[in-house]
């Protein structure tokens, strides 16, 4: 005898989404093709500039600037992040002034006004302050040049950012921490270098990668003061041959990939840095 | 004389926490705290490894002034690396261990000797896994914290604090956060340590211990000391009645 217990039984069905999942694989078919047949797009010309020289030496310019501006800011954004956690208060509002400005202005006329310091200030010097005579000065325009702008513009604006990460990384750690590394009578220094920032830097790498992601596009600000990076580059040919689409997409293409390789960077050390946590 | 406290004063601002303590430990000896919650037990030990500042009074350990540099009639403050060179001989153990969770056992018990007494990688690899042989974790010396139970994470943390070689060791409340039928290995790694001549301060709830291993019991209240004596005399027979108030709600 079968009792009820053995019947099968049934799923319930989702038709909704096999028809959802189907008019979206259809008009990505359709957006394809349109693109693939456009006429004027002149996909050829993607893959003979792809590689061109002057891209390369673009491509080569952002990734100076990105891992420069980067550096700058991080090494200037934790010496901020210190400064604010310090018992001094004169560090306190000095560090919290800094973040006040940098933040609170746009990064474009933060490059700019580096571009054209050279206007206001002819001659940057060293020597006695409040009018005492120069040791040594050059001019601004051979000191500041369009690349020492870039990085100013966007080193000291990304130091800002990384203060606050630095900052909240720093305060998410334990006090107990601290005291243990203190009872057992390491300096203040080994104290940080060894107990607080590694810990720290559980909660600073995942939103310094998104930095570093948004900086590598951020770059492509500096075509404002005409550094011939990657978009600066890609906009200077198509400046001549009036192929604007192809040569975007060639620009994006590399940022892609760079942030790709970023992207995988960034799971790699983040599955480092879970070490000693609780899965 | 291994610690000497006089008329030890501590404010938060305007409330003072420890109102004119006066305690002299002798090397060798095991001394415990005792008393209610918010007594300012934790403050005084803190005080005696300047992690606190006091206010008043004065603290030496090892005949050495404790956080100041004594001249001309005055006491200068120490800058914080010479109060960190000074702490060198005081071990202290904490009641939420307080182990850093990203380096395992053996690599907790490295880290001062590697970098506050500079020894080589060797020795202090060595000497690490010795102490957690004596704390009978020398199988856990790869595991992290998280992965050790309350009382393992303790005994590791005692074995951190004696690879400095202290001679004085201070415990505030060590077994407080563990579950009860883990406070016995804690307690046993203890008793080893005061059968062993190692001076002790120790903040406790467990009457038993101190009973059994202390050579002296402090009762503070309020932030004053309110008796002291041998085990038996305090806790048998005490002569305030503070103090019999206080041990009829925690025997
Ligand atoms: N950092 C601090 N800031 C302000 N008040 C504190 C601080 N540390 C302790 N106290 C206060 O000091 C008193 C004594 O605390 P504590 O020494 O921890 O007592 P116990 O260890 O005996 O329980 C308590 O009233 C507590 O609230
Ligand atoms: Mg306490």
């Amino acid at each position: 005898m079968m009792s009820t217990a053995d019947e099968p039984i049934v799923r319930l069905r989702h038709p909704g989404r096999w028809v959802a999942a189907a008019v979206i694989v259809f008009l990505l078919v359709v957006f394809i093709h349109f693109v693939a047949t456009a006429p004027k797009l002149r996909l050829d010309l993607v893959v003979g500039y792809l590689f061109e020289k002057s891209i390369m030496l673009g491509l080569v310019k952002t990734l100076q600037l990105t891992v420069i501006a980067m550096l700058v800011g991080a090494v200037l954004g934790t010496i901020l992040a210190v400064m604010r956690l310090s018992e001094n208060p004169v560090l306190r509002s000095v560090a919290g002034g800094y973040v006040w400005l940098f933040r609170g202005t746009p990064i474009l006329v933060q490059l700019l006004f580096w571009f054209f310091l050279g206007t206001v200030v002819p001659q940057l010097s060293i020597g006695l302050p409040f009018g005492g005579p120069d040791l040594i000065s050059w001019p601004t325009n051979t000191v500041i040049t369009q690349f020492t702008a870039a990085i100013l513009g966007l080193g000291l604006n990304e130091a800002a950012y990384m203060a606050e990460i630095v900052r909240a990384g720093i305060g998410s750690v334990d006090s107990g921490q601290r005291e243990a590394a203190e009872a057992l009578s390491m300096s203040p220094w080994i104290t940080y270098r060894r107990v607080i920032l590694p810990q720290a830097a559980r909660l600073i790498v995942p939103p310094t990668a998104n930095q570093t992601i948004s900086m590598l596009k951020l770059t492509s600000l500096v075509l404002v003061i005409g550094l011939p990076e990657l978009t600066t580059t890609a906009q200077l040919i198509y400046g001549r041959n009036f192929q604007q689409i192809p040569l975007l997409i060639v620009a994006s293409l590399w940022y892609l990939v760079l942030t790709t390789i970023l992207t995988v960077i960034q799971n790699r050390l983040e599955n480092r840095m879970s070490r000693g946590v609780r899965r | 004389m291994m610690v000497e406290a006089i008329n030890v004063r501590k404010s938060f601002g305007a409330v003072e926490v420890l109102k004119g303590i006066d305690l002299t430990v002798d090397a060798g000896e095991v001394v415990s705290l005792l008393g209610p919650s918010g007594s300012g037990k934790s403050t005084f030990l803190r005080c005696i490894n300047h992690l606190e500042r006091i206010d008043g009074g004065e603290i030496s350990v090892n005949g050495e002034l404790v956080g100041y540099r004594r001249q001309n009639g005055r006491k200068y403050e120490l800058r914080p690396r010479e109060t960190a060179a000074a702490r060198r001989h005081v071990g202290m153990v904490f009641q939420r261990f307080n182990l850093f969770p990203h380096r395992t056992a053996v690599e907790n018990v490295m880290e001062a000797p590697l970098f506050v007494k500079r020894e080589t990688r060797a020795a202090a690899k060595q000497q690490a896994l010795d102490l957690l042989d004596r704390v009978g974790l020398a199988d856990k010396a790869a595991a992290y914290p998280a992965q050790l139970s309350g009382g393992q994470q303790q005994r590791v943390a005692i074995a951190r604090a004696l690879a400095m070689r202290p001679t004085l060791m201070l415990f505030d409340e060590p077994t407080s956060a563990l579950d009860p039928e883990l406070v016995g290995e804690v307690l046993e790694v203890m008793k080893g340590l005061a059968a062993e001549g190692m001076t002790m301060i120790v903040v406790t709830h467990e009457i038993g211990f101190a009973r059994e291993v202390c050579h002296r019991v402090v009762f503070m209240d309020a932030g004053v000391v309110v008796e002291a004596g041998p085990p038996q005399q305090v806790l048998t027979n005490p002569s305030h009645a503070r103090t019999r108030t206080f041990l009829q709600k925690v025997l």
